[in-house]
């Protein structure tokens, strides 16, 4: 109770001094959310600590690319089926995606009309969306060219990896969809805001991760 | 397998030979027969055990109660005790299999009774019930009853993804069980090493059944993991400091923690393996440029901190047992988080002492080694305070001291076990034989095990409102240790004999007097776990006289005695303000122990949800449709999945509202009870004169 | 108190707040597509040696996570460092183990090459 108030009159104290707090990752509401900002510090924290978890399995899964990546068996390598300009396009559409969230989430915060969230959410959709096909498109070129799963240990290294990331990209546009839904039936109440926030982070998380899978297996394979 | 075949039959790889026992009664081999017969057994138990189950609910028409309050709870507290008691049925069936084995090493002379295939089943499911299975949920289980009342919290941080996390698990031990009645269970041990595990030489369902069992598991305790570190950092009462915090919440943080960041490369190499099995990828194939040896490196590194998630649970228990039946703060309690943290710490940093044999250089077997050999200082640190924990303190021998004191003198001998183990030089020489065994049970039985079944002991109480019975307590507990030294020690000199661990057979007749010995030893085990089901059923016969309402049988020193047994819903009327480490002794020495506070409040806590349940049937159904290549089965069960998933996010008003009023009556209730309780000392403490209120006994150290 | 206070209308506080979260953003956005786009203009004209190209691409890779992590998921900018501490524990493990498995797995490879 007693630390609840001492929090509340630390938000007006700041605010005052044009200081925000932040409490928990990404971009915080502040105190004109007060009480979605103060649930958000546990639940916010929950789902960073998913992502560091998350985090792990994708170590894990570029250490197994690693170790595989001399295990050609003589099937196509990196510089049979690697093209950097389809893979430059889907880096710049990741991080402008990725900046379009942050607008969203900055008109989340400073309670813009609710159609400047939902139209910076939807250019972030599309984004994702053009993403995820010309990384389909890119395996297909791939498939192709020989470049199946079932033909190497380095291939199977490759598959392991970068579908995952994709898989998670298909699982952010999924929850992207159902988060539209939400705002659309409940408005933006607080446990909107809060997945909102979550989503966000999920969003910049898989961005960082698109930065070592660029730089590890893309650059590092045609360099 | 043929992808056209599985997609045409809607049972997938499902028929008749699917069965062990109707696969028996085709076959005219007695070796068969004597297997089959015994699968069969055990698959009848299975069922029949469900059946009566079943029967007993209808009958008792207990299913509404059961539903309603047990498996849609979102309250930790349930939850917790459904943990336990999944690991106690696990832990019956793993026992049983073990006195199985032993009973094969006994005869196992030139052949013996079981199959190799039958037995190489038998230990491998062994493996994987008693860690994933048995002691992952019992220690989960205690954490979850135990942290949010310890450290002042109402619930845990995410209560419905509590309720998740244990059907997750749940539906993994269903997977493993199912494994009796329909196919057969891996057998390529607990940890599953390829290419043994890969298709080429494993086509059948077993190795599908052990993969999906176990990221099922894993995918439970991440999420257990993320759910207890958040609430340790988040939800602690107001005042209480990390340093505060009780020695067993601070070993579920750092074991929360290890969860996070160790099951990650399980759930990547079983899945893996999976993708090798289902979709010919080459990650641990012996050709085409696959690599076996990073399953190794991968699942010890997963496996490595898992030693320590179990084990450092239970230094927790030990810790508060020690202090408490001693009735003396605990001894260098910095320096046992500090421990805790560093051995959580240099757990992430050994895992390669796993397979010093595999070939790599000398110099990476020697930094391992080292690092191996480094955890043995801050365990022996610990050790050290237990020790002078008791020193001049009131001890009382009740049964989880037993436990304890047991665990002294059995872990250090493991410890010393282990340090040899970390030089690679020795290693060489016992690596896979029973004398690795040995060691491991060391741990994992006077460790871990003995460690759950005190804490079990000694929270029961606070759980259910009254105490377990002393004597049959005391009887299971001098089973145990003596029959797993009777059981283990025999192994550790037929390890230095030569004996490869799991043998189905041997050909040395110098074996044999050793395995006898073995072998009784393991049924004294058994007679452990009898005198555990006779203890339960005596207590609870005879639980009016052993009520402790009031809730501090055993003069407790932290915050999960300072409220009623079993506790409100809400655990506390007032969420308590703490200044003190051992907040609930303190507050009994300034005599504010039992007071009302000046107002009550309205509390908010989670509405039930059918969400765990639900997650829990679909997960298993996707298993074992995943298991038996039944397409349609994984898809519709994959889209319920996701669409629960959808539909909760747009659930709004979870939250139900108890009223002050009614904590204010079931409060008052409760004062009343404890200023009228005779306070007993510590004599008195397992008498029925015990009603959980306890007199102030200061204990006198002179120095 | 007995410095005067300059008392900021809270609308106003509001907007510069508003200006920095903004400008946060776009900082990370500009810095990010250089980071993104000199390795990718290094590798497609192979600027230098294959070993030099490999550090420059892992050191601005490094660059841009923590560009990511300042600018888009604003850590450092709190006062309780819980969620950045969490991020390095977990960078270290994770360097633990991703390098732990390279190295291991690397002196293997080389012990099993045929002569």
């Amino acid at each position: 109770m007693i630390s609840e108030l001492f929090k509340r009159v630390e938000f007006y104290l700041d605010a005052r001094q044009n200081k925000e707090i932040f409490i928990y990752p990404g971009l915080n509401l502040g105190a004109e959310h007060s009480n979605v900002h103060t649930q958000a510090e546990a639940t916010v924290f929950g789902f960073w600590v998913f992502l560091m978890s998350d985090a792990i399995i994708f170590g894990m899964a570029f250490a197994t690319y690693a170790t595989l990546l001399q295990g050609t068996a003589g099937s196509p390598g990196p510089r049979e089926l690697y093209h950097l300009g389809p893979i430059f396009i889907e880096t710049l559409l990741l991080l402008t995606s990725s900046f379009t969230f942050g607008m969203a989430s900055i008109a989340m915060k400073y309670k813009h009309p609710t159609s400047h969230l939902v139209g910076w959410l939807l250019v972030t959709l599309v984004l994702g969306v053009i993403f995820l096909g010309m990384e389909l498109d890119d395996f297909r070129t791939m498939f192709a060219a020989g470049g199946l799963p079932t033909q190497s240990g380095f291939l199977s290294g490759f598959f392991g990896l970068v579908p995952l990331h994709g898989l998670h990209v298909t699982a952010g546009c999924i929850w992207l969809v159902c988060m539209l839904g939400q705002i659309a039936v409940h408005g933006l109440d607080s446990e909107t805001k809060l997945g909102l926030l979550r989503l966000a982070l999920f969003w910049h998380f898989l961005d960082i991760v698109w930065i070592f899978i660029f730089s590890v297996v893309y650059l590092g394979g045609l360099a | 397998m043929s992808w056209s075949t599985t997609l045409n039959h809607p049972l997938g790889l499902l028929d008749a030979d699917s069965f062990p026992f109707l696969a028996m009664l085709g076959s005219d081999d007695s070796d068969i027969f004597i297997n089959g017969l015994l699968g069969s057994f055990a698959a009848a138990l299975v069922v029949i055990s469900v059946m009566v189950v079943v029967a007993l609910l209808t009958r008792y028409r207990a299913w509404r109660t059961l539903w309603f309050d047990w498996l849609t709870s979102a309250d930790h507290k349930k939850i917790g005790i459904m943990y336990v008691v999944l690991a106690l049925v696990m832990l019956v069936r793993a026992i049983a299999e073990a006195v199985l084995m032993r009973a094969q090493g006994a005869v196992g002379l030139d052949g013996g009774f079981l199959s190799s295939d039958h037995f190489a089943q038998l230990f491998s499911t062994h493996g994987t019930i008693m860690i994933f299975f048995m002691a992952m949920p019992f220690l989960t289980g205690l954490i979850n009853y135990v942290v949010p009342l310890q450290i002042g919290a109402r619930d845990v941080a995410f209560p419905i993804l509590n309720s998740i996390s244990l059907w997750l698990t749940v539906a993994g031990a269903a997977l493993v069980m199912t494994s009796l009645v329909v196919g057969v269970f891996s057998t390529g041990g607990w940890f599953g090493y390829p290419p043994y595990t890969g298709t080429l030489y494993n086509p059948g369902v077993g190795v599908d059944y052990w993969i999906w069992s176990l990221t099922l598991a894993s995918l439970g305790s991440t999420l257990t993991g993320i759910n207890i570190a958040v609430t340790i950092y988040k939800k602690r009462a107001p005042g209480m400091k990390l340093y505060y915090m009780p020695l067993f919440t601070w070993t579920a943080l750092c074991t929360a923690i290890m969860m996070i960041f160790a099951m990650p490369p399980l759930t990547v190499v079983t899945l893996q393996l999976a993708l090798d099995r289902y979709l010919d990828f080459h990650f641990f194939t012996n050709g085409l440029g696959g690599n076996q040896m990073n399953f190794l490196n991968m699942f010890w590194l997963f496996g490595h901190p898992e030693v320590y998630i179990l084990i450092l649970p239970a230094f927790g228990v030990y810790s508060e047992i020690f202090s408490t039946f001693s009735g003396k703060v605990l001894f260098g309690y910095k320096s046992l988080v500090w421990a805790t943290m560093s051995i959580a710490f240099l757990s992430f940093l050994v895992w390669l002492h796993h397979f010093f044999t595999m070939g790599q250089s000398g110099h990476i077997n020697a930094v391992f080694g080292i690092a191996s050999m480094l955890i043995g200082i801050p365990t022996g640190v610990k050790i050290y305070d237990w020790m002078w924990t008791m020193l001049r303190g009131r001890v009382r021998f009740s049964v989880p001291m037993i436990y304890s004191l047991a665990f002294i003198f059995l872990f250090v001998i493991g410890g010393i076990t282990g340090i040899m183990l970390a030089n690679p030089i020795l290693d060489y020489q016992v690596h896979n034989t029973v004398f690795l065994v040995a060691h491991f049970h060391n741990m994992a039985v006077p460790g871990v095990l003995f460690g759950m079944l005190a804490g079990y002991t000694f929270w029961f109480p606070k759980a259910f409102g009254f105490r377990l019975d002393e004597r049959w307590g005391r009887i299971s507990a001098y089973c145990w240790i003596f029959g797993w030294m009777g059981a283990f020690f025999p192994l550790y000199i037929l390890g230095l004999m030569g004996l490869p661990r799991r043998s189905v057979a041997y050909e040395q007749a110098s074996y044999v007097p050793l395995e006898i010995v073995a072998f009784v030893g393991a049924l004294l085990v058994a007679a452990a776990l009898m005198a555990l089901v006779i203890q339960l059923w005596v207590s609870i016969k005879h639980r009016e006289e052993n009520r402790v309402f009031v809730g501090d049988p055993w003069d407790g020193r932290s915050l999960e005695w300072a409220t009623s047994a079993p506790p409100p819903e809400y655990n506390f009327p007032v969420v308590p303000s703490i200044n003190d480490r051992d907040a609930f002794t303190a507050a009994k020495e300034f005599g504010v122990g039992y007071q009302e506070p000046d107002t009550y409040v309205n509390i908010e806590i989670p509405q039930n949800s059918a969400m765990g349940p639900v997650f829990g049937g679909t997960s298993f159904l996707l298993a074992f449709g995943l298991v038996w290549q039944i397409w349609w089965l994984v898809i519709l069960t994959g889209l319920v999945t996701i669409g629960t998933l959808v539909v909760r996010g747009f659930q709004r008003d979870t939250l139900k509202i108890i009223p002050a009023e009614t904590v204010c009556r079931a409060h008052r209730h409760w004062i009343q009870a404890a200023r009228s309780a005779q306070p007993i000392k510590r004599s008195q403490e397992h008498t029925a004169a015990n009603k959980g209120r306890a007199a102030l006994e200061t204990v006198e150290v002179s120095t | 108190m007995s410095k005067p206070v300059t008392r900021i209308p809270a609308t106003n506080a509001l907007m510069t707040n508003k200006r920095r979260d903004f400008m946060s953003y776009v900082w990370g956005f500009g810095l990010a597509l250089i980071l993104t786009l000199v390795p990718f203009a290094l590798v497609q004209w192979q600027a230098t040696t294959r070993g030099s190209l490999l550090i420059i691409i892992a050191v601005l890779a490094m660059v841009q996570t923590v560009v990511h992590f300042r600018f888009f998921l604003h850590l450092g900018r709190k006062r309780k460092r819980e969620d950045l501490l969490l991020v390095l524990f977990s960078t270290s493990l994770l360097i633990i183990m991703v390098a732990g498995t390279i190295w291991i797995m690397a002196n293997l490879a080389e012990r099993m090459t045929p002569i």
